[in-house]
């Protein structure tokens, strides 16, 4: 962020390094983040797909310094240019949001303030950051407002966000995490709220935004459909974890990590007949009150063993793609696993195909 | 689009329930204005049918389904539940009727009292309507729990808040069999739950489906849930009806520019996938309190001609078992059958 570190322009944009967040809650310390490391280029974007739970929406709050201080425990690095901002107070961190990260949110109504207008929510950080005065600002915004898509935007700055659709209240979220120039822009699950077809305008908005700004992009999501179009790499999260990382070409084309494999085979595809016999995943993702020894995803997987019970995989890679798997997906060992598994006789803790079991339940 | 007509209903006799023309309004306040959510719009299920409803939010996809549940009556048409006009019906006798049709929501754990227990939860349709003994009820609420993938043993006594979005799904489903309905309408079951967990309530619901005999409306705003579970799916758009057809004809031909516009915006999980001419829908949904006259997607239709603005389509077979509201249908001359 500042011209002082000479290694600026050498170092990645951003680079978090084994990163961990826990909550201390009544019921024990929570792993929400796990370990988690990755770097990203400027202009580039890293998909992070998981479910609910799975700790992605903690891993952009932790990036951004974002959390509560109370009962957080956050430990690891977040290299932003070279210097690591996980040691920032407050007041350090207020120059970085905004100017330099910025986050846009799921729900466009809750993340805007009810009570201000829209002209007012969008300069406030203008002038805090840049320090503009106030006919500049609203100059800017103006700007702002016409480049996110929003007809009329004189007219817009002094309404309210009750005034506008979903999809045009996403576009100002949009509109205020731009309005400083950040290199960064978190978006977390931007378009889940949205309709499909608004979702689909401000996928691409984002697209050409980032693309004119040479801006760098962490899309959080559940769904792999947003996230395969849309990235350059993937992060797919189960249980806080990072389960398999690779470029987004090779995740899709070579699966190795059994949870992705499960999640792709679960979606419903629109190529396919309809009444197509969904293969769902038993059982439901792990508490992290309590997790299962061993691999996280073990107690609903179809390839497990013995080993997989006891024995947490370590986080594997191969040519910059990673897994968390002993037997990973198109390997021999897996294609044995799964053989064993399938023979008569008493499979190792899993439920047949189909049934609900109370395994993983809770 | 966005069409009125009822080329799309099939024989009365065999239907088992069949709206025709419907109409619900709000008023918008004392302004006078009203909210025109479902204007004119008709459909039918056959015994044994999976009908799926589809549209964006706004489209009048939840009104349609409280209009045939009568929650509200609608202002206009009428429903028929095996011939019987529902709308005439004197509230004793609609009351009479009831259990014949049952509903299950979006969000389950709402739909749950968090303060009882999930055995009262389920035998609550028994004991309104005395069916059998208080140990037959249990035996029942046991049975079905079962049945829905709950071991009855471990869940008897604990309350909602206990179990996670898709076991409470399993439990509203539980609820909803426990009269044995004829009819289940299921509005957005499984938007708010997790992919994984999103697939096992759709296998439940087919496995149902077929052990019941039920019949089924099922609404979405996800088109390939609705491709999965449907045998006929029916496009919305502003309180209207767009197309009508079989699950893979509609999705592989698609005849209403609507319908398209939705399919293209699909994101698909493979990053090869071509992204084709797709152009995108411009601008939102306009207000039901003044929709547009003639054709109600004109506004945003990529072919909409001067007839669209004047004249409002109605529904015209463009294949067998597809139907169509479009001045101007992708297939191009609309063939009669």
């Amino acid at each position: 962020m500042s011209d002082a570190s000479p290694h600026a322009q050498n170092s990645p944009l951003l680079e978090v390094k084994n990163l961990s967040t826990s909550f201390r809650t009544e019921h024990g310390v929570v792993h929400a983040v796990d370990d988690v490391s990755f770097v990203l280029d400027r202009g580039k974007t890293l998909g992070v797909v998981g479910e609910s739970g799975s700790g992605k929406t903690v891993l952009a709050r932790s990036i951004m310094g974002l959390l509560p201080k109370r009962n957080v425990i956050r430990e690891g690095h977040v290299l932003y240019e070279g210097e690591d901002v996980i040691s920032y107070n407050e007041k350090q961190m207020s120059k970085v949001w905004g100017a330099e990260m910025a986050m846009v949110f799921q729900d466009p109504m809750t993340s805007l303030n009810p009570v201000m207008k829209i002209g007012k929510q969008i300069t406030e950080s203008l002038r805090h950051h840049l320090g503009v005065d106030k006919d500049e600002a609203n100059a800017t915004a103006t700007a702002l407002l016409r480049q996110v898509g929003i007809p009329e935007p004189e007219r817009r700055l002094s309404e309210y966000p009750h005034q506008l659709s979903g999809g045009m209240r996403q576009r100002v979220t949009i509109a205020i995490a731009l309005a400083c120039g950040p290199k960064v822009l978190f978006a977390d699950e931007p378009t889940t709220a949205l309709d499909v077809t608004v979702q689909a305008q401000i996928l691409d908005l984002l697209d050409d935004l980032q693309r004119d700004r040479h801006m760098a992009m962490i899309l959080v999501s559940h769904d792999l459909g947003v996230v395969a179009s849309r990235t350059d790499e993937i992060m797919v999260m189960y249980g806080g974890k990072v389960v398999e990382q690779a470029s987004t070409s090779e995740l899709f084309g070579n699966v190795r990590m059994p949870y992705t494999e499960a999640l792709l085979r679960s979606i419903p595809r629109i190529e396919d007949p309809s009444h197509t016999r969904l293969e769902a995943i038993p059982g439901r993702p792990p508490n992290l009150l309590s997790p299962p020894t061993g691999c996280n995803f073990a107690p609903r997987c179809r390839y497990v063993q013995e080993r997989c019970l006891v024995e947490e995989p370590p986080l594997e890679s191969e040519n910059g793609h990673a897994w968390r798997c002993w037997y990973p997906v198109g390997t021999d060992s897996k294609r044995e696993a799964l053989a064993r598994n399938l023979a008569p006789g008493v499979p190792i803790g899993i439920p047949a195909p189909g049934s609900m079991s109370s395994v993983g339940d809770r | 689009m966005a069409g009125s007509g009822t080329a799309h209903l099939r024989d009365a006799s065999a239907a088992i329930l069949r709206a025709e023309n419907l109409v619900v309004e709000f008023p918008l306040g004392s302004t006078g204005l009203k909210v025109h959510a479902v204007s004119d719009v008709s459909l039918d299920l056959l015994p044994g049918e999976t009908l799926g409803l589809v549209g964006e939010s706004g489209s009048g996809k939840s009104t349609t389904a409280r209009a045939l549940m009568q929650m509200p009556t609608p202002n206009s048409g009428s429903v028929f539940l095996e011939q019987k006009n529902l709308t005439e019906l004197s509230g004793s006798d609609l009351r009479e009727l009831r259990p014949q049709m049952q509903m299950i929501f979006q969000d389950p754990i709402s739909s749950l009292n968090p303060r009882r227990k999930v055995t009262d939860i389920v035998a609550e349709p028994l004991k309104i309507w005395k069916r059998g003994t208080t140990v037959e009820q249990y035996e029942l609420v046991d049975r079905v729990l079962e049945s829905v993938g709950i071991d009855p043993e471990g869940a008897r006594s604990r309350r909602p808040s206990e179990f996670s979005g898709g076991q409470c799904q399993r439990i509203c489903i539980a609820r909803s069999l426990m009269l044995e309905p004829k009819l289940l309408i299921c509005d957005e079951p499984v938007s708010a739950l997790d992919v994984s967990v999103q697939a096992q309530i759709l296998n439940l619901l087919q496995d149902l489906k077929e052990q019941h005999g039920l019949t089924m409306l099922f609404i979405a705003h996800d088109l390939a849930v609705v491709k999965n579970v449907s045998d006929r799916v029916a496009v919305m758009y502003l309180g209207k009806l767009c197309e009508v057809g079989d699950p893979d004809a509609l999705y592989s031909t698609p005849a209403h520019p609507y319908t398209k516009t939705l399919l293209d915006s699909i994101p698909h999980p493979d990053p090869d996938a071509p992204k084709g001419d797709f152009a995108g829908l411009s601008g939102e949904i306009p207000s039901p309190v003044a929709p547009p006259s003639g054709c109600r997607f004109r506004t945003r239709c990529p072919n909409a001609q001067e007839l669209c603005e004047q004249v409002e389509p109605v529904m015209t077979a463009v294949g067998e078992d597809h139907y169509v509201a479009c001045h101007f249908p992708l297939l191009g001359t609309p063939v009669t059958l």
